[in-house]
C-alpha cells in the first residue's frame, strides 16, 4: 500500500485518477481503517487529505453560509457554538455517530462517502440543503448532498473525484432543524430509522420545509409530500397526520431482525412528527 | 514494503520509529515503542481498550495509522502516573475495585482523564455517555463510574 499526503485536492484527485488499483481517501479513518482491518478493502493507494490546508477549518462566510473542511471531526463540530446555534439538527445527527473516540476522528464527508443508508449525519445535511464541492480530473463542481449516495456503500462520485468541503446555507430568520433516530438501545448503535426535518416559519406558519428519511431505503429519501404537508400549516394535528402518512409511504425498507418493514414504516411517521415539533419549536424560538 | 520514518511526541518524549503505512498507531506504540498500556480488544474501534489522545483529542489508536502520528502529541496511560505517584483516577480505580481482568482499564483511564480535563464536574449520566465506547466485560460498569466520580470530586478539591 502506498501512502500519499498531497498538499492540494487537485493533487489528491490526480493521484486517484492515475491509480490503477484500489484507492481510498483517508480523513478520519473510522470506516476505512475498519474495512482494511476486516480485509473488506485493501487499498493500493491510500490518500491522506489531512495535509491539505484548510481541511480542519469551520468558517462562516460573509453571506452567512457555513463552510466545513473535509477533515473536521464530529467533536469539533459539537464544540462549535455558532454552528450548533444555526444548525442544531445537523450537528445532533453527526453527534450520534459512534463513541467519544469515534467522534474524535469521524467526519461529515466520511459519513456521506461511506454510503451507508443509515448514516446519521446525512439526512440532516440533505434537509438543510447542504452542498459539497467535488474536485475531479475535469475540475470542481458543486453537488447537493442528496445526489452523492447511490446505494449501500456506493456514491455517484467518478474515479478520481474527491469531496473537498461541505457548505451549509445561511440559516436566515425563523429557521429550525432537528434529527431523530430510532435504535433499540440508548447509545452506540446504527439507526433503524432516522428522520431530519428542516423548516422555516413566519409567525406561526411554516413557509419552507424539507423532510429527509434515513435507513428506510437504499439511500436517504427526500420526502416532498411530507414537506408539502408542513408548508402553510401551523403544525396542527391535520398537518402532523399528513406528514406521518407521507413519511411512512416514502419508505422502501429492508426487513431484518433490527426492524421489520411494517415497523420501520410506522416509526418513520412517528419520528417525522416528533422531529417536526422540535424543529418548529426551534424555529419559533429563533425568530 | 516501504517503511516511513515517523517522529512524534509520546507522553512528553520525542520518539521516532519506522512504520509500514498499513500499521496502526496501536501496533506502533506496542511493537515499536514497547508501550503496551494501550490494549487491542476488537481492533475495529468498538471497544475503546486502545484509547489514547492525539493532540488532546480522545481516539481509538487502532483507528489511527502510525504514519498519521507524524508531528502529533500523543498521551497514553503510561503518562498518567508521576513516577510512583498514581493519578487520582488510577488510585480511585484501585480503591473502588473498578477493574477485574484489566484489559479495558488503560483505555478507560485515558478516556476518563480526557473527560475530566474538559468537564471537572460531570454528572453520572455524562460519565456513562462519555465512556459508552469503552467496553468492560467484567465489572458491570458501576464501580468504574463511581471511581471516576470520586476521582473527579477529589481533583476538584485539589487534594
Amino acid at each position: 500500500m502506498r501512502y500519499h499526503t498531497p498538499a492540494t485536492f487537485e493533487n489528491a484527485s490526480a493521484i486517484a485518477a492515475a491509480a490503477s488499483g484500489v484507492t481510498r481517501f483517508l480523513a478520519g479513518g473510522t470506516d476505512v481503517l475498519v474495512q482494511m482491518r476486516a480485509d473488506i478493502v485493501t487499498p493500493d493507494d491510500l490518500i491522506d487529505i489531512k495535509h491539505i490546508s484548510g481541511v480542519k477549518d469551520i468558517v462562516q462566510e460573509d453571506d452567512k453560509c457555513w463552510s466545513i473542511g473535509a477533515a473536521v471531526a464530529g467533536a469539533e463540530l459539537t464544540a462549535h457554538k455558532g454552528l450548533c446555534a444555526d444548525w442544531p439538527g445537523v450537528i445532533e445527527g453527526m453527534g450520534l455517530v459512534g463513541s467519544t473516540q469515534v467522534q474524535g476522528r469521524a467526519t461529515l464527508i466520511g459519513n456521506l462517502c461511506n454510503g451507508s443508508p443509515a448514516a446519521d449525519s446525512v439526512p440532516g445535511l440533505a434537509a438543510a440543503g447542504a452542498e459539497v464541492s467535488v474536485v475531479g480530473p475535469k475540475g470542481t463542481r458543486q453537488v447537493k448532498v442528496e445526489d452523492i449516495p447511490a446505494g449501500p456503500g456506493k456514491t455517484t462520485l467518478a474515479k478520481g473525484e474527491v469531496i473537498s468541503g461541505i457548505y451549509l446555507p445561511p440559516r436566515g430568520k425563523g429557521g429550525g432543524d432537528a434529527y431523530l433516530r430510532f435504535i433499540p438501545r440508548t447509545e452506540m448503535d446504527i439507526a433503524v430509522v432516522g428522520c431530519a426535518v428542516n423548516l422555516r416559519v413566519e409567525g406561526d406558519t411554516i413557509t419552507e420545509a424539507r423532510v429527509v428519511l434515513g435507513a428506510v431505503a437504499p439511500t436517504i429519501v427526500v420526502v416532498e409530500d411530507a414537506a408539502k404537508a408542513l408548508i402553510g400549516s401551523t403544525l396542527d394535528d391535520k398537518a402532523l397526520v399528513a406528514l406521518a402518512a407521507a413519511a411512512s409511504a416514502a419508505c422502501r425498507p429492508i426487513n431484518d431482525k433490527r426492524g421489520t418493514i411494517e415497523f420501520r414504516k410506522d416509526v418513520a411517521g412517528v419520528l417525522a412528527r416528533r422531529a417536526a415539533k422540535i424543529a418548529y419549536d426551534r424555529a419559533r424560538g429563533a425568530k | 514494503m516501504t517503511q516511513i520514518h515517523v517522529t512524534t511526541t509520546v507522553n512528553g518524549d520525542e520518539v521516532d520509529f519506522l512504520a509500514d503505512p498499513r500499521e496502526t498507531l496501536l501496533d506502533c506504540l506496542r511493537d515499536k515503542l514497547g508501550m503496551t498500556g494501550a490494549k487491542e480488544g476488537c481492533g475495529t474501534g468498538d471497544c475503546g481498550a486502545c484509547s489514547v489522545t492525539v493532540d488532546g483529542r480522545l481516539v481509538c489508536s487502532c483507528l489511527v495509522l502510525g504514519v498519521e502520528a507524524q508531528g502529533k502529541t500523543i498521551e497514553t496511560v503510561e503518562g498518567m502516573a508521576e513516577g510512583e505517584k498514581l493519578h487520582p483516577l488510577q488510585r480511585k480505580f484501585i480503591e473502588h475495585a473498578a477493574l477485574q481482568c484489566g484489559i479495558c482499564t488503560p483505555g478507560i483511564l485515558v478516556a476518563a482523564k480526557a473527560l475530566l480535563a474538559q468537564n471537572p464536574d460531570p454528572a453520572e449520566e455524562e460519565v456513562r455517555y462519555w465512556l459508552a465506547g469503552n467496553l468492560c466485560r467484567c465489572t458491570g460498569y458501576d464501580k468504574i463510574i463511581r471511581a471516576v466520580l470520586d476521582a473527579a470530586a477529589e481533583m476538584r478539591e485539589g487534594v
